[in-house]
């Protein structure tokens, strides 16, 4: 055993790396939010809890609530989406699989604002879908499908819906199908079998999904800049605001440190969920 | 009843492949169109490709991109390769400790990770720059990199490597002619997502970089902020290109020889 030690040496750089450039700028980060900004928007090194006390402003709390909306809804209509073909992904045979799945992966690698900015080429006043509708005298005025909520929803499902569909897909692929096959033995119909066998045991994938997707859509302000108005503004745009052009670090800080905090509550009420979903089925 | 049910799904399966490729679609069809103002189709042209080659900006944010994605995978590849190595080594209890730590990062918002590099390094008085996006680069790399290496060692088994160390091997020398050798696809696979992170990389590069080293996407940001262009659609496509083409060559080395997966093209 003796001689493995230098090759579990091997981690200690990479630790390292973390620790100073991941670990150390998070504390940094909390240490911030407790901080006073100066006149010239430098930071001063002084303990006030002011910036919490700030956040519960309701225009703040606005812009929160609207965010966990769009990241909810978000989450919804990616497991909606995403189900389906994730299952008939795993239904096809391993060759087609595998092509399926790239196709899938491929976007999710594509850049997030280069896509965001692919749909406002199709919604904007003369774009595609309004140039079309005109050409064919279905409408004489263009629609304004662009900046707006419902514009920003679907550029986050949009750029996001490869993070539900590989987990799924993975969970689908590790089910044990005998069980399924005793459950169409014993006579449940298809429906009953997806909703009693193929779902609960495919949990695990959807959970992971939307923490993926919940995670990235909460702090998400590529699509709410590029896809949205001034009034679809969420919180990831305050933050970057506060950051860049505010300069209010230590406020900018506390937003985030809450963010992060409660988008760790809905994951951990997600969960819990889940198990109590799980110990009602046990229980029945 | 039963075809009913398949075609259905098959049907929905193909209309979300169309949702995730249509737009992009259309994006590469426009940088092809030779009208600037509207989206009525006025031929095909090449000129906008052409104006990006004339233009020095997008050469030097193409530069600055790719020296930056090839500094940053190389340190991201071969910091994360070395920790997969060890970690295999480590009882269950500290692998969930360091991988813990090390996955992190893949679940906090970007955004976080991009300020809170931004906090660290003007708290050290760091220019931002070049630099700064190297080390922003690494660590959100590195992860994916020993996700990706991880896997392909769990694949590999410990067989080899005990046969390797009971016909007389150091352990240095089964590392460099055994262990390397067969996950030497799953490195490369790892480097190449790394490139392709780092290439692609806007909401973290965003808050590290400085006035001199603009990347494409960041290049890119600010000709969205001003509207839609043709210049922004054939930059826009020259990055879908070499994302695309990055991503099938480091799936065709991750799943070569792999247990779990054959090439199938």
């Amino acid at each position: 055993m003796l001689n493995k030690k230098p090759v579990k040496l091997l981690a200690a750089p990479a630790l390292l790396w973390m620790g100073v450039l991941f670990v150390l700028p998070m504390l940094m980060i909390a240490l911030m939010s407790f901080l006073k900004r100066g006149t010239y928007g430098q930071v001063v090194y002084e303990f006030t809890l002011n910036n919490y006390v700030r956040i519960w402003d309701p225009l703040y709390g606005q812009i929160f609530a609207d965010t966990l909306v769009v990241a909810i809804l978000t989450t919804v209509l990616s497991i909606v989406c995403g189900y389906p073909l994730a299952y008939y992904i795993s239904r096809l045979e391993k060759s087609s699989q595998q092509i399926w799945l790239l196709l899938v992966m491929i976007p999710f690698w594509i850049n997030f604002l280069v896509r965001s900015y692919a749909w406002v080429i199709i919604l904007r006043s003369q774009g595609v879908v309004n140039t079309i509708l005109q050409s064919l005298g279905i409408i004489t005025e263009p629609l304004p499908l662009l900046y707006n909520s419902g514009s920003v929803l679907l550029g986050m499902v949009y750029t996001l819906l490869p993070f539900m569909v590989l987990p799924i897909y993975v969970s689908l692929e590790q089910m044990d199908r005998r069980k399924l096959e005793a459950a169409y033995d014993l006579g449940a119909t298809p429906w009953r079998a997806f909703w009693h066998v193929t779902l609960p045991m495919t949990k695990t994938g959807v959970v992971t999904g939307s923490i993926l997707v919940f995670v990235s859509s909460i702090g998400m302000f590529v699509v709410p800049d590029v896809m949205g108005g001034a009034k679809s503004a969420l919180i990831g745009n305050v933050i970057q605001n506060q950051f860049l052009s505010a300069r209010d670090w230590p406020f900018g800080s506390a937003l985030s440190i809450v963010l992060m905090l409660l988008s760790m509550l809905l994951i951990l009420l997600y969960f819990r969920a889940v198990k109590a979903g799980e110990a009602k089925e046990g229980a029945a | 009843m039963k075809t009913w049910r398949r075609h259905t799904l098959s049907g929905y399966s193909w209309l979300m492949l169309v949702f995730l490729y249509l737009p992009i679609a259309i994006l590469v069809l426009y940088s092809f169109n030779d009208s600037r103002i509207n989206a009525t189709w006025n031929g095909f042209t090449w000129k906008w490709y052409v104006s990006l080659f004339d233009n020095r900006q997008v050469m030097q944010a193409l530069m600055n991109s790719l020296s930056i994605g090839v500094i940053s995978s190389v340190l991201a590849t071969v910091l994360g390769t070395a920790a997969s190595l060890a970690i295999k080594h480590y009882s269950l209890r500290w692998r969930n400790v360091v991988n813990g730590l090390i996955y992190l990062p893949i679940v906090i918002p970007e955004i976080m990770m991009g300020l809170a590099l931004l906090v660290l390094f003007s708290q050290v008085h760091m220019e931002l720059g070049k630099w700064t996006l190297i080390m922003a680069h690494v660590t959100f790399s590195m992860p994916y990199v020993m996700v990706i290496v991880s896997a392909r060692l769990a694949d590999m088994g410990k067989e080899l490597e005990e046969a390797a160390q009971d016909l007389g091997a150091t352990p240095w020398g089964t590392l460099r002619h055994v262990t390397l050798p067969l996950i030497m696809p799953g490195i490369v696979a790892g480097f190449l997502m790394s490139f392709t992170l780092s290439l692609d990389d806007f909401i973290i590069s965003f808050f590290v970089a400085g006035p001199n080293s603009t990347t494409l996407p960041l290049y890119i940001y600010g000709l969205v902020k001003r509207g839609v262009s043709p210049e922004v659609n054939a930059l826009s496509t020259l990055l879908i290109a070499s994302t695309v083409l990055l991503v099938i060559i480091a799936e065709l080395f991750r799943r070569k020889d792999s247990k779990n997966g054959q090439i199938h093209f």
